[in-house]
């Protein structure tokens, strides 16, 4: 991999080639906000808060960092008044949405936002993907997905695999910026399936605690695809 | 029809198919284009048809039902030839008359244009002003041709440009013929096309994908369907010559899946393209292989933005693509992928055959060829139009449009479709160019021409394509999701009277963050319209805040 040189904030920071410029911050120990950015997902460039000012041939351009790749000579401000004042206006916009959420307040502190600026329209969701995209890149279970468009777009548990895969997973609950993700679970349980993840968890707990037995463990070949455990 | 194997069998085709035909012999061509269709012009099709049976004339007239003629508030259009008479609003009941008159080379003089102010008769299509103003390079061959009709394209000089990229150019040459014509992506941006080719025909990878952008989802735009409808040959054509120029193998047809017509004439265009061999292996004996697709859309207009056409193409959502990298380098199937629209690919048979010299003598200094403006709103004459870059604003709206009806002043032209902009009328001398368009904030864009009387509320005008943009998002990034509806709610609350004073400073930041953060061309050109009215009409919002502050 060949290395690059580029300067992030007036500091010099080396980088392999495709990685982003976020990416290289963060090796460089320079924080850019995100919300909708998480190691483990394919990046996704939705919540558009880690936009930075970029400075190539001559040209200065507003780019998303979580995307935008590192090349030679690249010059990156991840804090200018335009900067700040794009991500101010998001934080409005999505505060909105999760008036309470402590992320935003954070961010809403950090970036002289104000919380009321907009009319609400409190949906408790600031739809950055991170459950629905959670669920299918990394758990391959893809319970919950977004539906409608625009505005009236929508996370939503699908209760036909919530109710035979949630009640033992839950991860996206501790990822989700505005705790909206295990809300709208609880939501979908209570209507669709009550009481069966207390069922399942007690069967659990009861399958754990019968005597050891005497058995032959057969080794048996690691499943070739994670679909399979379906 | 057989396989044709080399040029010189197509050009025995064309003088056959011309040596059947008397240009002479009067012809009727019925307008089924989409106006004249909602005005039943199938009916006067039909009335038509069985006065010609009627009359035992089949062996001594032609008739047609072709696409968009043009001048659609007049419809049904009815064109007879040979001397191309103009009859206006025909009905079922003037069908004997058209007819026996046609035959006897006279003209029913009731059914002519007559201007609405002066009562001056126009007979022939090149006197009715609408017409005579324009510079119909693509789309006067659409009353020429049934679209269905292969052999009607072929009669009119079709595929000449195909036969000549591929037996006397080579690749590379038609993509310099291109890039010196200096033709520009109609699609909105003005892009140079040639440029686009060269980056698609240079990208490392060997599969190579060529599209014509026929979605046109925005409201008051209808030029890339009368084309597509009309003459989907002319479009085909241009596809296999960018193919070829490109090196592509394959390319698509991407359109809406509400157009009935438009996707059977399709549909047909590929089948005898393919029949004929201008489609399929080894076409026309060049060793060039090459297919189209027809692609339908899903019926959101986002799937007109290039990224989100390409995944739509590869069978996902389409959802604009999130990545700093050109779709000309990698598109669908991260393959380079060279999009066009409608009206750019119309044009490339256009350069091949009279050359690029000839197409940089029309226009302006930036801005080369002719152009289509889909004309409406408040304007005496609407329709397809077609006219030179560069003309003035006022020439489409007075000398052709015929100005305001009812005797109003006209207040306003919203240039470019929904993500366009709004001017004020004493801005109608400005040349219809792509740059000069964009420097005043209404940039060509989707090519549709609103004009606005002296009656409306431009804040409801900003409201109302505000409300289209919002419900159209996909809603994956904040900007445009949260942004446009924030401006929508404020908007809305003002016409309610219930405006507030820095509302007009939250609709300046919203419209900049929108523009600067979104992540596709909808969303950071979705703030355009109300950018354009909040420069050109401020003090109407104000007045409307102000007024509602007193009554609350």
């Amino acid at each position: 991999m060949t290395d690059m040189v580029l300067q992030i904030d007036g500091k010099e920071v080396t980088a392999t080639a495709g990685m982003t410029v976020l990416k290289a911050a963060q090796q460089a120990g320079i924080s850019i906000p995100t919300l909708c950015h998480h190691e483990k997902l394919e990046d996704y460039g939705g919540c558009r808060l880690c936009m930075v000012e970029v400075e190539s041939r001559g040209r200065t351009n507003y780019v998303v960092s979580c995307l935008y790749p590192v090349e030679t000579g690249l010059v990156v401000r991840t804090r200018s008044e335009k900067v700040d004042k794009i991500r101010r206006v998001i934080i409005e916009e999505l505060m909105a949405r999760a008036p309470d959420a402590p992320e935003l307040l954070r961010l809403a502190h950090e970036y002289g936002a104000d919380r009321n600026r907009f009319e609400k329209e409190a949906s408790f969701c600031i739809l950055c993907g991170l459950c629905v995209r959670y669920c299918d890149e990394v758990k391959h279970k893809c319970a919950v997905g977004f539906i409608e468009h625009g505005h009236v777009r929508e996370i939503s548990f699908i209760p036909e695999i919530a109710a035979k895969e949630c009640w033992r997973c839950q991860e996206c609950f501790a990822i989700c910026p505005t705790s909206y993700a295990q809300a709208a679970y609880l939501l979908t349980e209570a209507l669709a399936f009550p009481g069966q993840r207390k069922k399942a968890s007690a069967e659990a707990k009861r399958m754990a605690n019968i005597p050891a037995v005497p058995v032959t463990f057969v080794k048996r070949p690691p499943a070739s695809k994670p679909e399979m455990a379906r | 029809m057989p396989r044709l194997q080399t040029s010189a069998e197509l050009e025995a085709l064309r003088a056959k198919i011309l040596a059947g035909r008397d240009p002479a012999r009067p012809s009727i061509a019925v307008c089924g284009g989409a106006a004249c269709d909602g005005l039943d012009s199938a009916a006067v099709a039909a009335a038509l048809a069985a006065e010609i049976k009627n009359q035992g004339a089949g062996a001594k007239i032609d008739f047609r039902v072709t696409g968009c003629h043009g001048f659609c508030n007049k419809g049904p259009n009815v064109l007879v030839g040979p001397d191309d008479v103009c009859y206006f609003e025909v009905k079922p009941e003037d069908a004997s008359e058209v007819i026996t008159s046609a035959l006897k080379g006279e003209v029913v003089d009731r059914l002519v244009y007559r201007d609405p102010a002066s009562g001056e008769k126009a007979v022939h299509m090149s006197e009715v002003p609408f017409y005579k103003h324009q510079m119909r390079i693509l789309t006067g061959d659409i009353p020429r041709i049934d679209p269905t009709r292969i052999t009607d394209y072929i009669a009119i000089g079709g595929y000449s440009a195909l036969a000549k990229a591929l037996s006397q150019m080579s690749s590379d040459q038609v993509l310099q013929e291109v890039k010196k014509a200096n033709l520009r992506g109609r699609g909105g941006g003005g892009f140079p096309a040639g440029l686009k080719w060269e980056t698609t025909k240079n990208a490392p990878e060997k599969t190579k994908y060529v599209i014509v952008n026929g979605h046109e989802g925005e409201s008051a735009a209808f030029m890339d369907r009368a084309m597509l409808t009309g003459n989907p040959h002319r479009v085909l054509e241009g596809l296999i010559i960018g193919g070829y120029a490109i090196g592509a193998q394959q390319g698509y047809i991407y359109t809406r899946h509400d157009s009935p017509s438009m996707a059977k004439h399709i549909t047909a265009a590929l089948e005898q393209a393919r029949e004929l061999g201008l489609l399929g292996k080894n076409i026309l004996g060049s060793g060039f292989d090459f297919d189209v697709e027809l692609h339908f859309d899903v019926g959101i207009f986002v799937s007109g933005e290039s990224s989100a056409l390409m995944r739509s193409i590869e069978g996902n959502p389409p959802e604009p693509r999130p990545k700093y990298i050109r779709t000309s380098v990698s598109g669908i199937w991260d393959k380079p992928s060279n999009l066009n629209n409608v009206e750019t690919w119309a044009n490339v048979p256009e350069i091949i055959n009279r050359g690029a010299d000839w197409y940089t003598s029309i226009g302006s200094e930036k801005s080369k060829g002719t152009k289509l403006v889909s004309l409406s709103g408040h304007v005496v004459n609407s329709g397809v139009v077609e006219v030179p870059m560069g003309t003035p604003l006022r020439t489409i709206v007075f000398d052709i449009g015929g100005g305001v009806p009812e005797g109003k002043a006209p207040k306003a032209i919203h240039f470019g479709g929904a993500m366009g902009g709004s001017i004020p009328i004493d801005l109608i001398d400005a040349p219809l160019d792509f740059d000069g368009m964009a420097k005043l904030g209404a940039p060509i864009g989707a090519g549709g021409l609103l004009l606005m009387n002296e009656d409306t509320d431009m804040v409801e005008i900003a409201r109302y394509l505000l409300d289209f943009l919002v419900k159209e998002s996909c809603g994956k990034c904040v900007p445009c999701r949260e942004g446009m509806y924030q401006m929508l709610k404020i908007l809305t609350n003002i016409i309610e009277g219930k405006g507030r004073k820095f509302d007009l400073e939250r609709l300046a930041d919203l419209t900049e963050v929108t523009s600067l953060g979104s992540l596709c061309a909808l969303g950071k050109t979705s703030s355009d319209p109300l950018k354009s009215m909040l420069r050109y009409f401020k003090s109407e919002f104000e007045e409307r805040i102000a007024a509602g502050s007193q009554t609350t």
